[in-house]
């Protein structure tokens, strides 16, 4: 079992739902964004995704498409990838790598799940791999125990969410809306239907992304999720910032509310 | 039939995108698969292309030109005498009639010398669809006259300034909306690459190319081509006129790649000769990418070649030996350009330019007795103010 099925374990023991914060790896610098997954974690988050920067990412808002921008203007390569999820672990909490597919394919994809296990990393979630394009992931994962996360979102199909579900371990990533990443003034309520959904098909944990960067916005996903996941709102405090030490100061306080809104 | 009905061509093609599209790529497989075997649809489609692209299009023999190529024999299928000025009105209104079946009033698509992007405007005029064109920053300064057109034709441009500001962060843009409006939105996707069932799908709207010109052949000169050559950038133009001659083994096809500066210098849009496999857009298929995966910027004199994915069926079609994809440079498009100016009175689009450079060698490669069948996919009014310039033309 990997650290992330365990973290569900406890945060469902606890009746609370769990914390997961994003940031992409290089961003603004290497070594800051293992300081910002530190104050993620000093301020209650519970699990980390880091982010593989990518040149084309069609899933993403404008937050995040500049964090990967900066970050590929740096250099950062796939070894800086696996250091900070390495980083990550360090600190104590679960940490999955998200990324787009070719970077997966282009570094080797037995190698790249074998690299996730041996630096400690529980999974991946895989955003534009669909399940039919997944056999030859499907056994990397299973040889290298790691889990495989997919998206799914409100508009999959009855008949096509048990063919996803059924594929994801550690937790079910829910969509919560129609668009990319991004802060949005509520969550809609698309979310809620979304989950009751994967509900009736598995018992694997669900988490929601997209658009949740407040506390109340948090409180409200934790009452039906096991897991709110946070990535935009995180980068605004660094990129708002007129330095790092303050950026890391707002990014400890966001995680500090966010983590009291998930205790329902 | 070459690809299975998930979208592969052998290990390339398929579906690498985000699950929010899956629902639209079904409804959008369904409906093309439904108006291919609906004589109603086929009816209008050929209707229009008979009374409003100017299909078919003639083939022209070019002989002034073909001394320069060895002597063979040279023939033009005439794309560029359509409707808008090139082969892609043929793949927009098919389209645009799938988007009027699937209910749907809103078009999207990305552009990036214009071509595509005007085509795709007039078809939203012809049909009363609303049409938002992406376009990268640098393509709507270097093609600000596409840019009115469109929007003459009552088109929305939005610059887009992520990234290289080019075609391939136009697609990102245009795919992030699709994600966003996908139930009232088709993205009309302008080349044979992206996800299942686009390769197929806009292949199937350019075969009308082919079709006609293997018939028109058979007319003028009494046998098939010894090889049919096109430019490839995505490769929309060149599966056109190749795929119905695809079981003609005795005829070679061979696609042109923009090769930039050369090859070996980096600085190129050959995606084939030049590239590795990877994922891009949507689509397994070759790809200009550095050792983490990330996408290289192309560079060409052309920019409907300017692209550093390709279709998934040409990279099949290469790696089975079935076709054969060169590069020619920009100053070898550049003087096939103005050889066909000068010796045929036809301005060629600065794309096709780089079939023709292939036809000179292929023709000294195989001789007089050689025929040679060369997809003209556009003509070059376009493309004046870059000639100008590269010739030194004062304007």
């Amino acid at each position: 079992m990997t650290q992330l099925s365990e973290l569900f374990i406890k945060t469902r023991a606890q009746n609370r739902a769990a914390l997961i914060g994003y940031v992409p790896a290089g961003f603004p610098t290497k070594a800051e964004c293992i300081a910002t997954i530190k104050a993620m974690v000093a301020g209650g988050v519970d699990a980390i995704e880091v982010g593989y920067p990518y040149s084309d990412p069609v899933m993403d808002g404008p937050i995040i498409q500049a964090a990967a921008e900066l970050s590929l203007s740096n250099g950062t390569s796939a070894q800086d990838v696996f250091d900070t999820l390495e980083a990550a672990v360090s600190f104590g909490v679960p940490a999955v790598v998200m990324t787009y597919w070719n970077p997966i394919e282009r570094f080797g994809v037995a190698k790249f799940a074998a690299e996730i296990a041996k630096r400690g990393g529980s999974g991946v979630i895989t955003p534009d791999l669909t399940v039919e394009e997944s056999a030859t992931w499907k056994s990397a994962c299973e040889q290298s125990d790691i889990n495989r996360i997919y998206v799914v979102a409100p508009s999959t199909t009855e008949v096509r969410l048990p063919q996803v579900v059924s594929q994801c371990s550690g937790f079910v990533y829910a969509a919560s809306l129609m668009g990319v990443t991004g802060t949005r003034t509520s969550v809609s309520g698309n979310a809620k239907s979304l989950v009751e959904r994967i509900r009736t098909q598995t018992d694997t944990p669900v988490s929601v992304g997209l658009g949740v960067s407040t506390k109340e916005q948090a409180s409200e996903v934790a009452k039906y999720a096991d897991g709110v996941i946070v990535g935009s709102a995180f980068i605004k405090q660094l990129q708002e910032s007129s330095s790092i030490q303050e950026g890391l100061a707002k990014v400890e306080a966001l995680a500090k509310e966010l983590s009291e809104g998930v205790r329902r | 039939m070459i690809e299975n009905f998930l979208g592969h061509f052998g290990p390339y093609g398929g579906r690498f995108v985000p699950e929010a599209l899956i629902n639209a790529l079904e409804e959008l497989t369904l409906a093309h698969e439904s108006a291919k075997s609906d004589p109603k649809f086929q009816r209008e489609l050929s209707e229009l292309h008979r009374t409003y692209t100017g299909r078919p299009s003639i083939i022209t023999e070019v002989k002034r030109f073909a001394e320069h190529a060895g002597g063979a024999r040279i023939f033009l299928k005439r794309e560029d005498l359509n409707h808008t000025g090139s082969h892609k009105i043929n793949n927009v209104l098919g389209q645009a009639l799938l988007t009027k079946r699937m209910g749907k009033k809103r078009i999207i698509a990305e552009t990036g010398a214009g071509q595509h992007g005007v085509a795709s405007a007039t078809a939203a005029a012809l049909m009363g669809l609303e049409c938002v064109v992406y376009m990268g920053e640098e393509d709507t300064k270097r093609q600000s006259l596409n840019v009115a057109r469109m929007k003459l034709l009552g088109a929305e441009v939005v610059p887009v300034t992520q990234g290289s500001k080019t075609l391939k962060d136009a697609i990102n843009e245009a795919m992030r909306d699709w994600v966003t409006n996908v139930e009232t939105t088709h993205y009309l996707l302008g080349t044979v690459a992206g996800p299942h069932p686009f390769p197929t799908m806009v292949r199937d709207f350019h075969r009308v190319i082919g079709v006609e010109a293997r018939a028109q052949m058979l007319e003028e000169v009494g046998r098939l081509p010894d090889a049919v050559l096109a430019c490839v950038g995505g490769g929309s133009n060149a599966i056109g006129i190749f795929h119905p001659f695809i079981d003609d083994k005795e005829v070679r096809l061979i696609g042109l790649e923009a090769g930039g500066s050369g090859v070996a210098s980096g600085k190129h849009a050959a995606t084939i000769s030049g590239g590795t496999p990877g994922v891009l857009h949507g689509t397994r298929t070759y790809v200009l990418q550095d050792e983490n995966g990330q996408t290289v910027e192309s560079h060409s004199i052309s920019a409907g070649l300017d692209y550093p994915g390709v279709g998934p069926e040409h990279a099949y079609l290469n790696d089975i030996g079935r076709a054969e994809y060169r590069a020619i440079t920009d100053d070898e498009a550049m003087s096939a350009f103005k050889l066909l100016c000068e010796t045929e009175g036809i301005i060629p689009a600065i794309e096709t330019a780089h079939a023709l450079a292939g036809a000179i060698d292929i023709g000294k490669e195989l001789g007089s007795d050689a025929i040679l069948l060369i997809n003209l996919s556009g003509r070059g009014d376009k493309d004046v103010q870059t000639a100008a310039d590269y010739f030194g033309i004062p304007l």
